[in-house]
């Protein structure tokens, strides 16, 4: 039999989740043995070659490049999940949401913030090769369906092993308390 | 009066006038609450504690127990109502944990454990709220607030008014400082607010992120654990 295959991606996030997969440290290896990655930071394989069995999305739609990375994701893989707060709630990058709007934040961040330099003309990036912001930073499961969630900020990687572990042999998740946080 | 109550099939004795939740309490049964604090009037404005009440659902910590009567405080149903009431605080207001002092100590937060919560199901509302520096001492985060009333009902001195009050109505309703005495409000009073809130929406200033990660109210067990072991026990 194949081994499954998982790909991983980064959207609107700070590879803190990834991060948190590299922190299962030794067992890093043997879930080499159980698994192949596809598409992932983690091998820098840069695009979707195949179908894959699983799908691990970190990191919440913040900007058009997201909503199609995540769109071919759910297109692509059998079992999709959000992993990390930003992923299912939006995280910090959504505390634009009940802040500001796009052009506000966008004002602050390349014209009126104290620490911005070099740009006497003004200028908000608008190139057509940019993804388009989007009006809010949305959770992963308000775009596409979303099979199973493991929250935290980052998840453990217990946590990471325990659901990755479960989903690939059929056994029940343990899900510790301790484990199980949102921070 | 002496009285003779069934919680969950087992009969206990208690006194007439206390609280079903006070009776469940003090017999080791843990029946989980938001707005109720020990020492503050109970409201039953939070719905968490819903019970099975002589076969009616009400909140354990304002029904009275009675003689006779029979409480079933852990079914199916209560679970479902009481973790869609933690989903539905978690989608109302901006509950960003990673960012927030309370985190880890935090109630709401605490139950979403305790049931568990992996996302909820409800869009999240993302509603426009503000941060107030309501005292020199004291912010308030209305993102976090989940309008327990706990605040406004809680009185440091029996005889003095309260130090929050609510203003507006329906979904505007937000809680105030009262900056008429604010000259009487200091550090320790802040202190006593921020540990009346169950969740981050009260912060003494200049306090945060002070215990650890492992350390925190709820980083080891959950929520009402210590009462559960009392039964052990």
């Amino acid at each position: 039999m194949n081994k499954p295959l998982i790909a991983t991606t980064s959207l609107a996030g700070c590879f803190g989740c990834h991060m948190s997969i590299m922190d299962l440290d030794d067992r890093i290896l043997q879930l080499i043995e159980l698994i192949e990655f596809n598409k992932s930071p983690i091998n820098d394989i840069k695009t979707l070659s195949k179908e894959c069995d699983i799908g691990i999305i970190e990191g919440g739609c913040a900007n058009s490049d997201n909503i199609r990375l995540l769109k071919e994701f759910r297109k692509n893989c059998r079992v999709l999940i959000a992993v990390g707060e930003c992923a299912i709630m939006g995280g910090l990058p959504a505390m634009r949401n009940n802040s500001a709007s796009i052009s506000e934040c966008l004002q602050e961040a390349y014209i009126d913030c104290v620490s911005v330099q070099a740009n006497d003309e003004g200028l908000i990036p608008n190139d057509e090769e940019l993804p388009m912001l989007l009006d809010q930073v949305y959770p992963c499961h308000e775009i596409v369906k979303i099979d199973y969630f493991i929250p935290g900020c980052a998840p453990r990687a217990d946590l990471i092993w325990d659901v990755l572990t479960a989903l690939i042999s059929g056994k029940k998740m343990e899900l510790s308390y301790e484990c199980f946080k949102f921070d | 009066m002496s009285i003779l109550i069934t919680i969950n099939g087992r009969e206990y004795g208690a006194e007439s006038g206390q609280s079903v939740l006070e009776i469940a309490t003090d017999n080791g049964i843990y029946i989980p609450t938001l707005c109720n604090y020990e020492g503050i009037k109970p409201q039953g404005c939070c719905r968490v504690c819903t019970c099975l009440i002589n076969g009616r659902k009400m909140t354990a910590c304002t029904t009275p127990a009675t003689d006779k009567m029979v409480v079933e405080t852990n079914n199916q149903d209560l679970e479902w109502i009481r973790s869609t009431i933690i989903e539905l605080l978690f989608v109302e207001g901006n509950h960003f944990c990673p960012a927030c002092e309370k985190s880890g100590s935090c109630e709401l937060q605490a139950l979403a454990y305790r049931y568990r919560m992996m996302a909820p199901q409800f869009p999240y509302s993302f509603s426009a709220r503000d941060v107030e520096p309501a005292h020199g001492t004291l912010l308030i985060d209305h993102n976090r607030c989940i309008l327990c009333k706990r605040c406004v009902r809680w009185r440091p001195e029996p005889e003095a008014p309260g130090w929050f009050v609510f203003v507006n109505r329906g979904h505007e309703t937000r809680i105030k400082f009262v900056h008429e005495r604010a000259a009487d409000f200091n550090k320790s009073l802040a202190q006593a607010a921020m540990n009346i809130c169950p969740v981050g929406a009260i912060i003494r200033r200049g306090k945060g992120y002070d215990v650890p990660i492992g350390r925190r109210k709820y980083d080891k067990l959950p929520i009402g654990s210590d009462i559960e072991t009392k039964e052990r026990s």
